[in-house]
C-alpha cells in the first residue's frame, strides 16, 4: 500500500483518460467461465448426492444389474468424438471458413442427438424393467444425475443449432466467434463431467 | 408451560464460582426486561440434571471469556465516537487522518480475538468430548461417579404425531405424554421419531438431540432432584407442534416403581395394533399407560416396519450390503412403501395446505388431529379453554391442564 | 359430469375458485388495501402518462443504477410484507399465553415460513444486490456492468420470484415446512399441496437471478476496473461485493440442486429425501446449509464494506488497516464454506466432528473482530460527523458484538444443545441480521442516497427512524433472548406458562417501536422528496467522500463518467481532491453504451407463468410457457443490435450542464 500524502509541490498526475478503449470481449469469456464453474457445483451437489445414496437400492436392482456398460461405452465414444469435431469446428472458424465451419459443427451435433438417443434408449428400457426412479434412492440419484448432464446437452444441441443458423445468415463475425467460443467451453465441460459420470456410476456401479 | 414445574423451585445455586458471572449476566438481561426477570425461571441457566448443569457451565464461562473483548469493544466505541466528534475542541482530540496503519495495533487486533478463540477453542474440544450426548455417563453429580450397582435405565423414545411414546423395555410398561425416572440414576435415551423429525429436549435434564424417523439417536443423562419437569419438541413438526409436550417425572426409587406399577395395573397392553392406531395424529394427548409392550416394537418402529407385512429398514440395507435385489425388487417395493400410509389412511399430513388440506386457505378450520379452537370465528381468542377438558377422549395433558392458570391469565 | 370435471382439471389442474379466500376476513381486507393502492399507482401512472417513460426508462433498462434502485424498491417492498408478518407472529404469541391467541396453527405456520423466506430472499438479498449493483460500477469507475442485459435479467427473475411468492397470499397457500423446508416434512407425503410448491419455484426463478448477477458482478470487478486500480487498490466495499458474489456463485448453484432434487420427490415421487426406499433427510440438511450458511455471510459482507465507507468517510480518515480489512474479509469468505453443520449439532453426528465445526465457526469470529477493531481505530484520531448515515455505523457496533457473542456461544455444541431451536437462537440470528445486515443497509441508503437523487435526505426523519429501529430492536429481542434461556423453542403458537406474558408483551410493543422505525424512513423519504430543493447537493460529493462515486455528479449521467478516471491510490477520490485534478471540459469522445430491451421483462415474466402453472399442475400452461420461453431466449440471440454510441455533441450537453456546478474540490 501506498502512503496518501504526497511529497509537496509534487505535480498531480494524469487523472483522467483522455482516450476512449472500447471494451474488450474478454469479460464474455471469464463471465462464461464463471458460469460454467457455478454449473459445476450444480453437478458436484448432484454427485455428492450420488455418493450418499448411491448403494440405497432399497432391497431393488443395483448398477450392477442394471447397466449395460458396452452401451454406456458407445455413448462415451459419441460424446468424446463430439468433442473433437467441435474443436475441427473451431480451427475452420479461426481459418475464416464458414462451410467446413458449419459441417462439423453439423456433425457434431449429429454426434450429440447419438448420444441423447442412446441415453434416452437407456432410460426407457430401465423404466420398462422397472427400475423407474421411484424405486429407489439409488435410482432416484442415478437419474437425476444423468438426466441433468442429458438436459444440458439436449440444450447444447439447440444452442449448435441456433448458432449454425447464425453463422449461415451473418457469417463468422465477432459475436458469433464469441458465441462459438462459449459453445465449446460448454460443449468441452460436458465431455468432462460425463467422463466422471462414467467412471464413478458407471464403471465403479457396474464393478461393485 | 416451558418451565419446570417444580414445587420445591430452587432459589439460588450455591456454587460460589459463578455466581458474579451469573449476576452479570442477570444484569445485562435486567437492562432490558427491567425487573420482569424476578420470578421467572430460566430452566436452562438452571437446570436439574448433571449434563444441563454442566451445559449452563459452559455458557457462562464462554460468555464470560468472550465479554473480555465484547465490553471494552463496546466500552471504546462511545469513547472514541465521544472524543473525537467533530465539535471537540479539546487538545488531546487531535485529528490525524493518516494514522490508518500500525503493525503493532493490528498485531494485537488479531491477537486478542485468537487467543480468546484458542481458550474457548480447546474448551470446545474438551466439553463436546465428554458432553457427547452418545456417551455413557462417568458422573452423576460433581464429584459423584455413577455408583457401581446402579444400572442406567434405559428408555425408548418416540416422537409421533404430536405426542411421545415412552417404552421402557426393562420393565415391560410404556406410556404416553409422561415419562418417569429415578433420580440420580443415569439414563439411556434411545430416541426415534415416526413421520417428521423432532427433537427431545427436557430443558432441565439436558441439551436436546434430534428424532428422525428410521433411524435412532442416543442421550445419557441423569436428573438430580425429584419433581416434575417439562419435555418439548424442539423441531417443528406440523399442525399440533405447539402442543407437542410432555411431563418429565422424577421420583425417588419407591416412587419410580409405584409408578411403574400403576402403569401395569392400568390402561392396555402396547401391541402393533395399538401402536398404529397411537401414531395418527393427534394434539395434546391426555397421559396414557400401556400394561405391556410387544416384543422388538421399538425396534420395529426405527424400522418403519409395524405395520404388517413392512419390510425393516434393518432387513433392506442387509439386502442392499449384498449388493441388492432384482427378482424380488416389485415385492419389495411394496414391503417398503412407508410415507405414503397417511395420505393412503385417510389422515392429513402434518402440513399440508390447500387442497391437499381440505379446507379454504387459512380458514379458521383447525388441522385434522388438532383440538378445536374455543370460540371459532371469534378473534383475538383472550378467553381460556373451557370446553377442553370435555373434549370426547382426547383432553390436553395434565401437564398442560396444571400449567394453565384457571382464570386465563390475561395480558 | 364426469368429462365436464376432467376438463377443468386439465384447463386449471388443482386450481379452483376455492382458492382463493374471499372468506377470510383479514386476507380480504388485505386484498383490498393491496388492491386499491395497486389500483391508485396503476391509476395515477396512467392518468400522468407514464407507462411508455416506465417501460423504456426503468422496467427495460440495462443501466445498473436504475436496475440497482429498482432492486432496493423491491426490497423496501417486500420488507413491508415481511414485518407484516412480524407483527401478525408476536402479536399472536403475545396473545397466546394461557389462550389461543388468534391464529390457527396451519395460517401461523405459514406466517412464520413466509416472514423467513421472504425476508432473506425477497428483502435482504435484493436490498444487498441493489446495493452493490449501484454503487460498485461507481466505485471502480466502470460505465456499467460487464453484462448489463443480463442484469436487468436477473433482476426481473428476483422480481417474479417475488411475485409468485406473494401470489400465494391470495390464491392457496404458502409452505408451511419452515423457511429452510426440512424433507420429510416438506416432502410430498407430508406437506401436500401447493404450499411448498410456491415456496420451491419462488425460489428457483430467483435463485437463478441471483446467480446471474453474482456472475455478472465478480466479471465487473474483474475486468472493468478503471485503469490504475489495482485489487489493492479497491474500495473496501467492492471488496466486499466480490466476496460476497463470490460466495453467491459457490453457493446458489447448490440450492438450485438441493430445491430440484426436493421438487422431485415432490412432483415425480422420487426417493432423496424420503424416509423410505433408501432416502436420506439427513443428505437435505447437508446440502441446504451447505448454501445457508455462507448465504448470511453473502449479506453480512457488503454491509461490512458500507461500514467502512461510512465510517471512514464521516471520521475524515482513511480506513484504519485496509490490507487487513482485506485479509478479513477473504478469510470470512472462505471459512465461510466450512461451518455448515453448526446447524445441526444435534444430528448426532459425533464429538470428532461436532467439535470441527464449532471451531471452525468461532475461527469466523477472529477477522470479523478484527474488522470492528479497525472500524474502531478509524474513529480513533478522526474527526467525526455525526451525520444520520454515521450513527447508524455508532449503532450497529455494540448491538452487533453483543450479536456475536451469542452466535460464537450457538457455536459450541455442548451450549448448542441446550440453545438449538430456542428462541435464544431466534433472537441471535435477528441480532446479527438486523443489528448487522438491516441496520447497515439503512447506513447504506443514508449515505449513497443524495448519489442516486441528487438530494440529501432529512436527518430528522432519519435519526428518528435510527432510533426507533435500534431501540424496537432491543426492546423485541431482549426478552425473546430471555425466553430462549427459560427453554421455549421457536416457532411455538401457544404458551402456558404465565410467567412468559411479560416477556411476549413487551417483545410485541418492541416491533411495534421497530414499525415505527420503518414508518419513519417511508416518511423521510417523502419528507426528503418534498424538501428536495433545501436538501439538494450540486457538488456531487455531499459528505467529502473519498471513492469515485464521488467523483462524478448526483445523480451521475447514464455513463457515469465522461472521461474515465485514472487511479493512483487507494480511495481514489481523496486523492484526486487533495493532489488537484483538472476535470476535462471539452474533448469528449462518443460514449459506447449497451442498448435497452425488453427480453428480460419478458422472460423473467415467462417463468413466472411457468412457476405458477407448475404450483398448480396446469401442465398445457406449464409446457406452453416453457417453449414461449426457450423460443424468446433463441430469438434474443438474433438481435446483434445491441448497443449504440451517445454523441459527443450530447455528452459535451449533459456534461456541461452538469459541470455548471462543478463536482467537488
Amino acid at each position: 500500500m501506498q502512503e496518501t500524502t504526497p511529497p509537496p509541490g509534487a505535480t498531480a498526475p494524469v487523472f483522467y483518460e483522455q482516450e476512449e478503449h472500447a471494451h474488450g470481449d474478454g469479460g464474455t469469456l471469464f463471465g462464461f467461465w464463471l458460469y460454467l464453474m457455478s454449473d459445476c457445483l450444480i453437478f458436484a451437489a448432484l454427485f455428492a448426492t450420488y455418493g450418499v445414496l448411491g448403494r440405497n437400492y432399497a432391497a431393488g436392482p443395483s448398477g450392477a444389474d442394471l447397466f449395460d456398460l458396452r452401451l454406456v461405452a458407445v455413448n462415451t465414444g459419441l460424446l468424446l468424438l463430439s468433442s473433437i469435431t467441435y474443436g475441427f469446428a473451431m480451427l475452420e472458424m479461426d481459418k475464416e471458413r464458414v462451410g467446413p465451419t458449419l459441417k462439423w459443427l453439423a456433425v457434431t451435433g449429429l454426434f450429440g442427438a447419438g448420444f441423447i438417443g442412446i441415453e434416452l434408449y437407456e432410460f426407457a428400457h430401465l423404466i420398462h424393467e422397472g427400475a423407474t426412479p421411484q424405486r429407489s434412492a439409488f435410482l432416484s440419484s442415478f437419474f437425476a444425475l444423468v438426466g441433468t448432464h442429458g438436459l444440458h446437452v439436449t440444450f447444447g444441441i439447440v444452442w449448435l443449432v441456433t448458432l449454425m443458423v447464425q453463422v449461415r445468415r451473418y457469417g463468422l463475425i465477432a459475436d458469433n466467434r464469441r458465441r462459438l467460443m462459449c459453445l465449446s467451453m460448454f460443449w468441452h465441460f460436458l465431455d468432462v463431467v460425463w467422463i466422471g459420470v462414467f467412471t464413478f456410476v458407471y464403471l465403479m456401479g457396474a464393478m461393485r | 408451560m416451558r418451565k419446570p414445574m417444580n414445587p420445591n423451585h430452587k432459589s439460588a445455586d450455591g456454587r460460589p464460582g459463578v455466581s458474579l458471572k451469573r449476576s452479570l449476566l442477570r444484569t445485562l438481561a435486567l437492562l432490558a426486561a427491567a425487573g420482569l426477570l424476578a420470578g421467572c425461571g430460566m430452566t436452562v441457566m438452571d437446570p436439574s440434571g448433571d449434563i444441563a448443569v454442566q451445559q449452563r457451565n459452559l455458557i457462562i464461562a464462554s460468555t464470560a471469556l468472550m465479554l473480555l473483548v465484547i465490553l471494552p469493544v463496546i466500552a471504546l466505541t462511545f469513547i472514541f465516537a465521544w472524543r473525537y466528534r467533530a465539535s471537540n475542541t479539546d487538545a488531546d482530540a487531535t485529528y490525524d487522518p493518516d494514522f490508518h496503519h500500525s503493525t503493532q495495533l493490528e498485531v494485537v487486533i488479531w491477537t486478542v480475538p485468537l487467543l480468546i478463540i484458542i481458550a474457548l477453542g480447546a474448551m470446545t474440544w474438551v466439553s463436546t468430548h465428554t458432553l457427547d450426548p452418545y456417551r455413557p455417563l462417568s458422573r452423576i453429580a460433581p464429584n459423584k461417579p455413577v455408583p457401581a450397582d446402579v444400572k442406567p435405565l434405559t428408555v425408548e423414545v418416540v416422537a409421533l404425531d404430536w405426542k411421545w411414546l415412552f417404552i421402557y423395555p426393562e420393565h415391560g410398561v410404556a406410556s404416553v405424554n409422561e415419562m418417569a425416572a429415578p433420580a440420580n440414576v443415569p439414563i439411556t435415551f434411545r430416541i426415534t421419531s415416526s413421520s417428521v423429525w423432532n427433537t427431545f429436549y427436557v430443558p432441565a435434564l439436558a441439551g436436546m438431540i434430534y428424532a428422525m424417523p428410521g433411524m435412532e439417536t442416543k442421550l445419557h443423562a441423569v436428573m438430580n432432584q425429584e419433581g416434575d419437569f417439562t419435555g418439548i419438541s424442539g423441531q417443528y413438526s406440523g399442525s399440533g407442534f405447539s402442543r407437542m409436550n410432555f411431563g418429565f417425572r422424577s421420583l425417588s426409587p419407591q416412587g419410580f416403581d409405584e409408578w411403574v406399577a400403576k402403569a401395569k395395573a392400568s390402561g392396555a397392553p402396547l401391541d402393533r395394533q395399538a401402536y398404529l392406531a397411537l401414531e395418527k395424529p393427534s394434539e395434546a394427548e391426555p397421559v396414557r399407560y400401556f400394561t405391556s409392550v410387544e416384543n422388538g416394537l421399538f425396534g420395529a418402529i426405527v424400522g418403519l416396519c409395524v405395520a404388517p407385512g413392512q419390510m425393516c429398514v434393518h432387513e433392506m440395507h442387509h439386502i442392499d450390503r449384498m449388493g441388492g435385489a432384482v427378482a424380488d425388487s416389485e415385492a419389495n417395493r411394496q414391503r417398503l412403501e412407508y410415507d405414503s400410509r397417511r395420505l393412503q389412511g385417510g389422515d392429513e399430513p402434518s402440513g399440508a395446505t390447500f387442497p391437499a388440506s381440505g379446507r379454504p386457505p387459512r380458514s379458521l378450520e383447525e388441522p385434522e388431529g388438532v383440538m378445536p379452537r374455543d370460540q371459532p370465528g371469534e378473534e383475538g381468542g383472550k378467553t381460556p379453554p373451557s370446553n377442553a377438558p370435555s373434549r370426547p377422549e382426547s383432553g390436553p395433558a395434565p401437564t398442560q391442564l396444571n400449567n394453565r392458570p384457571a382464570d386465563g391469565h390475561q395480558h | 359430469m364426469f368429462s365436464n370435471l376432467d376438463l377443468q382439471q386439465f384447463i386449471f389442474g388443482r386450481l379452483t375458485l376455492e382458492a382463493i379466500p374471499y372468506h377470510e376476513p383479514i386476507l380480504v381486507v388485505t386484498f383490498i388495501v393491496v388492491a386499491l393502492g395497486g389500483l391508485a399507482l396503476v391509476g395515477a401512472v396512467t392518468w400522468y402518462g407514464k407507462w411508455g417513460y416506465l417501460w423504456r426508462e426503468w422496467f427495460t433498462s440495462v443501466d445498473h443504477k436504475k436496475i440497482g434502485i429498482m432492486y432496493i424498491i423491491l426490497a423496501i417492498v417486500m420488507l413491508l410484507r415481511g414485518f407484516a408478518d412480524a407483527v401478525m407472529m408476536l402479536t399472536q404469541k403475545a396473545l397466546a399465553v394461557g389462550a389461543e391467541g388468534y391464529l390457527p396453527p396451519h395460517h401461523y405456520d405459514q406466517i412464520f415460513t413466509a416472514h423467513g423466506t421472504i425476508m432473506i430472499f425477497f428483502m435482504a438479498m435484493p436490498f444487498v444486490t441493489g446495493v452493490m449493483n449501484y454503487i460498485m460500477p461507481l466505485q471502480i469507475g466502470a460505465r456499467d456492468v460487464a453484462f448489463p442485459f443480463l442484469n436487468n435479467f436477473s433482476f426481473w427473475m428476483t422480481a417474479g420470484g417475488a411475485v409468485l411468492t406473494m401470489m400465494s397470499l391470495f390464491v392457496g397457500e404458502f409452505s408451511r415446512a419452515t423457511w429452510l423446508a426440512y424433507p420429510p416434512l416438506s416432502g410430498a407425503a407430508y406437506s401436500p399441496g401447493v404450499g411448498v410448491d410456491y415456496y420451491i419455484w419462488g425460489l428457483q426463478i430467483a435463485g437463478v437471478g441471483t446467480t446471474l448477477s453474482g456472475i455478472n458482478l465478480i466479471a465487473t470487478i474483474v475486468k472493468m476496473r478503471a485503469p490504475g486500480m489495482t485489487m489493492m487498490k479497491l474500495p473496501v466495499f467492492t471488496w466486499t461485493t466480490l466476496a460476497s458474489n463470490a460466495i453467491i456463485v459457490t453457493i446458489f448453484p447448490i440450492l438450485t440442486a438441493t430445491l430440484a432434487l426436493l421438487a422431485l420427490d415432490r412432483y415425480v415421487g422420487t426417493r432423496f429425501f424420503t424416509n423410505d426406499f433408501g432416502g436420506n433427510s439427513m443428505l437435505y440438511m447437508n446440502l441446504i446449509w451447505i448454501w445457508g450458511h455462507p448465504e448470511v455471510y453473502v449479506l453480512i459482507l457488503p454491509a461490512f464494506g458500507i461500514y467502512s465507507e461510512v465510517v471512514s468517510t464521516f471520521c475524515s480518515k482513511r480506513l484504519f488497516g485496509y490490507t487487513s480489512m482485506v485479509y478479513a474479509t477473504m478469510v470470512i469468505a472462505v471459512v465461510s464454506w466450512l461451518v455448515w453443520l453448526h446447524h445441526f449439532f444435534t444430528m448426532g453426528a459425533g464429538a470428532n466432528v461436532n467439535a470441527f465445526f464449532g471451531i471452525t465457526t468461532m475461527i469466523i469470529s477472529i477477522p470479523t473482530g478484527a474488522k470492528v477493531f479497525n472500524w474502531l481505530f478509524t474513529m480513533y484520531r478522526g474527526k467525526i460527523r455525526f451525520e444520520t448515515p454515521m450513527i447508524w455505523v455508532l449503532g450497529f457496533i455494540p448491538t452487533f458484538v453483543i450479536g456475536g457473542l451469542t452466535g460464537v456461544l450457538l457455536a459450541v455444541p455442548p451450549a448448542d444443545f441446550v440453545l438449538h431451536n430456542s428462541l435464544f437462537l431466534v433472537a441471535h440470528f435477528h441480532n446479527v441480521i438486523i443489528g448487522g445486515v438491516v441496520f447497515g443497509l439503512l447506513a447504506g441508503v443514508q449515505y449513497w442516497f443524495p448519489k442516486a437523487f441528487g438530494y440529501k435526505l432529512d436527518p430528522f426523519w432519519g435519526k428518528a427512524s435510527f432510533w426507533c429501529w435500534l431501540v424496537g430492536f432491543w426492546v423485541t429481542f431482549m426478552p425473546i433472548y430471555i425466553i430462549g434461556l427459560m427453554g421455549v423453542t421457536r416457532r411455538t403458537q401457544y404458551f402456558d406458562d404465565p410467567a412468559l406474558q411479560p416477556f411476549l408483551t413487551t417483545a410485541a410493543i418492541g416491533v411495534f417501536i421497530i414499525m415505527a422505525g420503518i414508518l419513519s424512513f417511508l416518511i423521510q423519504l417523502f419528507v426528503s422528496y418534498l424538501r428536495r430543493e433545501q436538501l439538494r447537493d450540486l457538488t456531487g460529493d455531499p459528505w467529502g467522500g473519498r471513492t469515485l462515486e464521488w467523483s462524478t455528479t448526483s445523480p451521475p449521467p447514464p455513463y457515469n463518467f465522461a472521461f474515465t478516471p485514472m487511479v493512483h491510490d487507494l480511495d481514489a477520490w481523496w486523492d484526486m481532491k487533495k493532489r488537484g485534478h483538472d476535470k476535462p471540459l471539452q474533448g469528449f469522445k462518443p460514449i459506447h453504451m449497451p442498448k435497452n430491451t425488453g427480453t428480460g421483462v419478458i422472460l423473467a415474466a415467462l417463468s413466472t407463468v411457468l412457476g405458477f402453472a407448475l404450483v398448480w399442475y396446469i401442465w398445457w400452461l406449464a409446457a406452453l410457457s416453457f417453449v414461449a420461453l426457450l423460443a424468446v431466449a433463441i430469438a434474443h440471440t438474433f438481435n446483434y443490435d445491441r448497443d449504440y454510441y451517445i454523441p459527443a455533441e450530447d455528452v459535451l450537453r449533459i456534461e456541461s450542464r452538469r459541470t455548471a456546478q462543478p463536482a467537488g474540490a
